[in-house]
């Protein structure tokens, strides 16, 4: 659904790795770290960082 | 619409001098037109504040979460899916509810009533016939009540009850043309960016009342996410990562157990179409795993179960 609601479906990944599987691992979190990489910095559902306020020195 | 509420009254009337029963819940009129609150009957003398009409859009389910002792609800064809996922997620015991089936025709959507008529209403009638006056400032127009149904009564599937003790009249007729999941196939075929637009003005007038979740009745849980102080999960503004989070989680919560009742939507004093998110994951669970919610209380919900040729496209 959060594709269908307009995340990227890029950002989503969904694997099933045993606990004995740490070269699926490695693989599965590398492709996911290229995918996401690729696809830029995400835009949506991020607030915007509070920005410092000009008169910050009068506190 | 007479011959239910006479028949709605003797039921009750009965239950209660048969005294096997704690209440009867149902719904009365409201203090202003095109309005019906729940009501729990508890004696003889209130059985006339019963009523019913094409208003009855809250889903009566909700009040029967850990209810103690036996009660008796009217109930029409999704609020008896929605009483059954109670049964099979343990809210409530079959043995401690009886439930009244009422057929239904489908709900009226009062803001498309206010939008066509346009003045202040004082009156809406319905005819036997499927006629609706509506009244108000010295005027008075005829609708017909199919023009102005709520979207989801138009794509209901479900307009009798699946288990019930008793009905109230005859099952009515479903039409076998109605597609169910043509608003959802629209967004669908729209691009990803146009779909993030289509939600987040979907959700821009959103004030995080909350009255969506406190109308649903699966949202039972004692506290809810958006109240939790620790953690905040999330947060209270009306900043729109905040109101889409809520909305999408209170739509994640509902997956597999939503039976587009419409309460949701009917008790939004923003008229936000809210269903276009539980709408969507009604159809996944219906594509990927043949399941619908609220059907017989003896499955378990699609959320809960396994199988091995369960689809799994999505993993790597």
């Amino acid at each position: 659904m959060l594709s269908h609601i307009g995340i990227d479906p890029e950002r989503l990944q969904f694997s099933w790795i045993s606990s004995a599987e740490s070269t699926k691992f490695i693989d599965v979190v590398t492709e996911v770290v290229e995918a996401v990489r690729k696809v830029g910095p995400n835009t949506r559902l991020v607030k915007n960082v509070i920005r410092e306020s000009k008169h910050a020195n009068i506190y | 619409m007479q011959t239910y509420i006479d028949k709605i009254r003797e039921i009750a009337a009965r239950l209660i001098k048969d005294d096997t029963i704690e209440m009867v819940l149902g719904f009365q009129e409201g203090t202003i037109p095109m309005i019906s609150p729940p009501i729990s009957v508890r004696t003889a003398d209130d059985v006339e504040k019963l009523t019913w009409s094409s208003h009855c859009c809250i889903n009566l389910a909700n009040y029967l979460t850990d209810v103690k002792g036996k009660v008796a609800v009217f109930a029409k064809g999704c609020d008896c899916r929605s009483i059954v996922n109670h049964i099979a997620e343990g809210k409530v015991k079959r043995e401690d509810v009886v439930i009244i089936g009422v057929p239904c025709n489908g709900m009226m959507e009062r803001h498309t009533i206010n939008n066509v008529f346009g003045d202040e209403i004082e009156e809406v009638v319905e005819e036997d016939d499927g006629t609706v006056i509506v009244r108000g400032k010295g005027r008075e127009e005829k609708y017909r009540k199919s023009d102005l149904l709520r979207q989801s009564c138009r794509v209901c599937v479900h307009k009798n009850p699946v288990l019930y003790d008793e009905l109230v009249a005859d099952p009515v007729d479903v039409p076998e043309d109605i597609k169910r999941y043509e608003e959802v196939e629209k967004v669908e075929a729209l691009e990803i960016d146009d779909r993030w637009n289509f939600f987040a003005d979907l959700i821009s007038t959103c004030i995080r009342c909350y009255a969506c979740r406190d109308a649903c009745p699966t949202c039972y849980c004692p506290t809810c996410f958006v109240d939790e102080a620790q953690p905040q999960w999330v947060g209270k503004g009306d900043e729109e990562p905040d109101v889409m989070t809520f909305h999408i989680l209170r739509a994640f919560h509902t997956a597999g157990r939503c039976t587009d009742c419409g309460a949701c939507v009917s008790s939004c004093p923003m008229t936000i179409n809210m269903r276009a998110f539980t709408k969507k994951l009604e159809k996944d669970c219906l594509d990927l795993w043949d399941w619908e919610a609220g059907l017989t209380p003896d499955m378990r919900p699609a959320l809960e179960t396994y199988t091995p040729n369960d689809p799994e496209d999505n993993f790597k």
